[in-house]
Parts: C-alpha cells; structure tokens; sequence
C-alpha cells in the first residue's frame, strides 16, 4: 500500500501523482517508441499497420471523450467532424499546402464548423442532442455525394502522400515513419488534454456534466463552455479523420459512416467514460476485435476443419461484448483495471463495496 | 449600507404567487435569516437572486448594480455565492476538485494557455489550489481533500458545498437550509463557521433555515415569510413573537423546534 505525502502543492497540480506512476508511463512510452523494432525484426509490418490504425482510433475516441465523457454530452455524430477534417486535409494538400500547416488548418476548421452546426443544437440535452447528433450522421454520406468537386463523391478520392520538409511518408511504403507519426500526434493531444483537466477549462467541462444548475451558479457560462468543448472535440475529431484517410489511402462517401460514429461511442463506453485512458483501452478492444474473429476463424478452419461463415458474425460478437460491459462493468475497461490496482495496493483491505456509486442522499433518506 | 436589495419582487408559477410582492434589505456584514413553513417561497427568493428565474415584478439590485440585467453565470461574478437546498455538488469529482471549481469567476488564464499549461496557467493553478487550501483547512476538510463526493457521508457533503461556496471569496453567502439533516455537533460546528464567516471574513450571509436554534444563534435580522408574502422582519425574538408569525406557524409547531429537538 503506498502513501502519498504531499509536501506542495505542486503534487496536486503535476501530471504524476507520484514517482513511480512517471516511472511506469516511462516505461510506456520506451514500448511504444520501440515498438516497430520487432516488426523490423519479424520483416513484417503489417500488425504494425493495425497499430497504428488503433491509434488513429484512440485519437478520434479522446475527441469524444472530451465530450461526452467529460462534458456530459453525447454525440452519435463524431465520424463527420472526422470526415470534415478528412476532406479539408485533401483538399488544403491539393491546393498545394505543406502537410505541416494543411493537417493542422484541417482540424481547426472542422472543429470551427462542428461548432457552428453544434450551437444550435447545443440547448438539447441527452437523448435529443444524441438524435440531433445521429441525424447529421445520417446526412453526412449524401452531402460527400453532393459535394463531388471536393470529395469525388462516389467515386471517392485519392488522400495524397504526407510530405514533411521533403520526407515522404506513406502507409504502405514507411509503415514506420507513419506510425511514429501518428504517436506523436496521439501523445501531443493527450499532453493538451491532460493539461486541460488540470485547469479551470476543463474543469468547467467536468462541472457542467455534473451538475448545471451548481455550475451556472459557480459563474460557468453553459453554452459558451459547452461550445469550447464542442470546439476542441471537433478538432480533434477533424485531425483524427485526416490521419484516418492517410491510413486508407482512399476514402468514399461511406468510409465515415453512421457505423463508424457508433463505434466511436461504443469505444469510449467500453474504455471508460471519463478517464483519457478509457479512449486508448476502447480503441484496442475495438482493433483487436476483427483481427481476433478473423484468425479465429482461420484457426478453426485449418486445425478443426471447421468453416463459419455466418454474415454479420463480426458486428453481432462486438455488440455482444458491448452489452456485457455494460451489464458487468459500467465503468469500462479502465474501471476494471482500477479496481484490479485498487486491490493490490490495500491487500488485504479491499472491500467489495469500494467502487460502488452512493446515491446521493436527500434530506428525506435521513432518519430525522 | 444595503448590499442587497430586492424591491416587490413578485415570481408566479402558472397560478401560484410564490413570491408575492417581497421586498427586503442584506446589510454589509450581517447574518440575515429567511424562515417560514414549507413552500413559503424562501428558495424561490434565493434562485431569484441567482437569476434562475425571472420575477414578474420588482427589482434586484446587489452592490449597487441592477442584477435583472445579468445572466445567472454573471450573479458570482459580483460576489455573490450559494449553497443548494438539496446539495448539487459534483459528485464524480474530488473534495479538492470541486472547491477549485468555486475559484471559476477568479480564473485569468483563457483556453490556449490552459492547454498547453503556460508558466501564467501554472502560477494561476498554485493561487488557486492555496485558496483552496485555506477553506480547507477553515471547514476541517483536510482528511476528505482527495474522496470522491460520490462516496462522502451526507454531513460532509453539506460541509464541501459551503467549501466551495466560500471558495469563490464572495461578499455575500447565501445557505439553503445549511442544517437541515445534521447533527447536533454538525449543526453546532456549522454555527460556529457561520460566526467566524461573518466576524472573520467579512462576508455578509443570508440563509433559509427551519431550526431556530441556529437561526437566533446566528442571524442579525429574520424575515418570516408565508405563501410568498412577508410576515414580519426584526430581530429573531421579534418574528418569534409577532402574532402573524405564530398563525401561520399554528398547527405546524415548527417554529417552536429547536436544533435539539429536530434531530
Ligand atoms: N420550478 C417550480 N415550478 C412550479 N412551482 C414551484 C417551482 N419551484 C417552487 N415552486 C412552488 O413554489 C412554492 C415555493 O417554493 P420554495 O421552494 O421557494 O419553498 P421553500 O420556502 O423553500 O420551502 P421549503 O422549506 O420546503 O424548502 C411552493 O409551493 C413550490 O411548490
Ligand atoms: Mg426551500
């Protein structure tokens, strides 16, 4: 069991509590650096490419994350705002860009019009703002057919290589440079997000989804905080899509699909809504789903013989999965592994009731 | 001198007058009380004040300016703080996360700075969490700074939410029902804090509240109130005493109940 002794107030406002959890997220980041050593070694980089694609994920689930985890508001619509980013990426590179200002400028304008699309909406609250949402999802395939000029509409359109002071960088061709790329976009974002969750921003973010009315009378202002909010997760929603359509090379009006925004929400639920964590653990479950089910089913064929081709089997196991977690552990994936912490570091002392959420008294629920 | 001013404040809910033509006086550096029976209005006046709603009639002036013409996240801005008769805290954060929150209206850094945590963001972040820490150290709070509210017992909870209410330094508190459901010992520290809150602080407190006890312990001036309109004003002997006061109580007993016997 450890003790933290707080001897300033530094301790509170730093990003470790302490030294041995920098120690450990140390030791993360070397892994993840060396990472691509293996797949040199192996002389394979495919996996590596998969990697990578749940990073790419993991920085569209922080996007909602920020939202609906810790601003308390849902969003069945976030593959727009990636397929705004997506395209605005394509499109500033085809008008001659450097990649270094053209991926940038294509989040920030997908976030600037997420908002402006998001602030009349903004007033509805849970499942109206998630119907609002899921409507732009909907339309979001026809307005790429509408917009053929920019988007190649059905046909789709070619994303063009990443270009860094003369450095190409492809998928296929730098698997490597690609997902070093990636990584440092992905730890980028969570320096900022961290950074918001330690100041008074995103505090208001996290006061809002608790509770308005104590929010409003703390002086928060609901809608313009709420849009700040919408702001950031737009953006990053934006970069995510931009990132996304270099990892497919090729995107078309059904690659940022209805299915893609639900996904997204099913990946933070599963992660943990709330921690920043929760995003990174949703996007492997949601990788590793489809790589698993399809060695599975190779596994069974070449060991047992056995051949399972039923349609649909992938979607119905991830929905599967998705309602157990919500039956067994609403608090996801990283509230499970809080728990598993938990209970080494008060071993013996843990008690099953630690997590469980008190409902919140009332004056009446008091013996008087 | 006046600090808050409501003058024939009228507020209906569709038929009901649940504040009828009020008006009354928060002096600098005093402890005023609202009391009456259930649904008299006193809340109402309180969410009034924090412009939750929209009187009908009347006006509210705080300090000299006109609060009808602010939104209700402008009302802290001028110093004005409260607490809710039903504790809305927030309740998936920390002891210490919630009070930093009371420090929203003294924030000076803007979202690019707090993003990428610049030196201003940082310095800003050790003044605030020493405030904090002082309020902490006031209410006793030191052994509950990193639970979570979700798990806090209700006593403790009525306790952060006046935290972070005195968090956010205000010039006038107003507590809704800050007793209600505590102990003797609660309610007695809760007394004392009230005190020193007024004679330390210098912040000028209006509080609804049903136990008597406390509220003549505490409180300069009373205002009796019944179905929105006004009964009496004086001191808590005074408003005890006044005929009207003792109708509109008859039956009810509970003017007559002190903190002892509530709890
Ligand atoms: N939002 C609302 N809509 C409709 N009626 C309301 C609303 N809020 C309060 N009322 C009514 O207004 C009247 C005054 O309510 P208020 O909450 O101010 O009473 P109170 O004096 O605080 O009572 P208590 O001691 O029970 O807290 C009550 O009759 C109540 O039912
Ligand atoms: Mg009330």
């Amino acid at each position: 069991m450890r003790f933290v002794f707080k001897t300033s107030y530094d301790a509170d406002i730093s990003l470790f509590k302490h030294r041995a959890q920098a120690v450990w997220y140390a030791l993360l980041l070397l892994l993840v650096l060396a990472t691509p050593l293996y797949f040199v070694a192996i002389g394979d980089a495919y996996l590596l490419g998969e990697i990578t694609g749940m990073l790419i994920l993991a920085i569209a689930g922080m996007a909602l994350m920020l939202l609906t985890g810790h601003t308390g508001l849902p969003s069945l619509g976030h593959a727009t705002f990636m397929a705004f980013g997506c395209y605005l990426n394509i499109n500033l590179l085809g008008a001659g860009l450097p990649w270094l200002i053209a991926f940038p400028l294509s989040g920030l304008i997908a976030g600037a019009l997420g908002t402006m699309i998001a602030l009349p909406v903004l007033r509805l609250h849970g499942v109206y703002l998630a119907l609002a949402t899921l409507a732009m999802s909907i339309l979001t395939s026809d307005f790429v057919v509408i917009a053929e000029p920019w988007t190649g509409g059905i046909a789709g359109a070619a994303v063009p290589d990443i270009n860094i002071f003369g450095m190409e960088i492809n998928r296929y061709s730098t698997p490597y440079k690609f997902y070093y790329l990636v990584l440092a976009v992905a730890i980028l974002i969570v320096w900022f997000y961290r950074n918001l969750l330690r100041t008074p921003t995103g505090r208001s973010f996290t006061a809002i989804r608790d509770s308005e009315i104590s929010a409003r009378a703390m002086g928060i202002n609901l809608t313009r905080t709420k849009a700040t909010s919408f702001f950031l997760s737009a953006t990053t929603a934006g970069l995510a899509g931009a990132l996304f359509g270099h990892s497919a090379g090729y995107v078309t009006n059904e690659t940022f699909d209805l299915v893609m925004s639900i996904t997204l929400l099913l990946m933070i639920v599963i992660g943990g809504l709330g921690f920043i964590h929760g995003a990174f653990f949703g996007a492997i479950v949601v990788g590793i789903i489809p790589v698993a089910i399809a060695n599975g089913r190779t596994f069974l064929s070449t060991t047992f013989d056995v051949n399972i081709n039923v349609p649909g089997l992938e979607s119905a196991l991830f929905a599967f999965i998705l309602v157990c977690f919500i039956l067994f552990e609403p608090m996801g994936l990283y509230g499970r592994w809080l728990k598993i912490r938990t209970y080494f570091e008060l071993f013996p002392f843990y008690r099953k009731d630690m997590f469980k959420r008190q409902k919140s008294y009332l004056k009446t629920d008091r013996v008087q | 001198m006046s600090l808050l001013e409501i003058e024939n404040a009228t507020l209906r809910f569709g038929g009901l007058v649940a504040v009828d033509n009020v008006s009354l006086q928060v002096n600098e550096g005093e402890v005023f009380a609202l009391v009456g029976p259930n649904g008299a209005g006193k809340s109402t006046i309180f969410n009034l004040i924090s412009r939750f709603y929209d009187p009908a009639e009347g006006s509210i002036r705080f300090d000299g300016k006109d609060l009808l013409k602010h939104t209700a996240d402008q009302v802290p801005g001028f110093g004005i703080a409260r607490t809710f008769q039903n504790i809305e805290l927030f309740e998936q954060a920390t002891v210490l996360q919630n009070l930093l929150v009371g420090r929203h209206r003294h924030r000076t850094t803007g979202l690019l700075s707090n993003i990428v945590f610049s030196p201003k963001a940082y310095r800003e972040e050790l003044r605030h969490r020493a405030a904090v820490e002082e309020v902490i150290d006031f209410l006793n709070l030191q052994a509950y700074r990193d639970k979570m509210i979700g798990g806090l017992p209700y006593g403790v909870r009525k306790v952060v939410e006046l935290g972070r209410a005195l968090a956010s330094e205000p010039k006038l508190l107003l507590l809704d029902e800050p007793a209600s459901g505590l102990s003797v010992e609660e309610t007695q520290d809760m007394a004392f804090w009230i005190e020193d809150i007024q004679t330390q602080m210098g912040i000028s407190v209006m509080m609804v509240e049903h136990d008597m006890g406390l509220v003549s312990a505490v409180s300069n001036r009373v205002m009796a109130l019944a179905d929105g309109k006004e009964l009496a004003t004086g001191t808590a002997a005074e408003v005890q005493s006044h005929p009207a006061v003792i109708e509109a109580y008859l039956g009810t007993g509970e003017i007559s109940k002190t903190g002892t016997s509530r709890a």
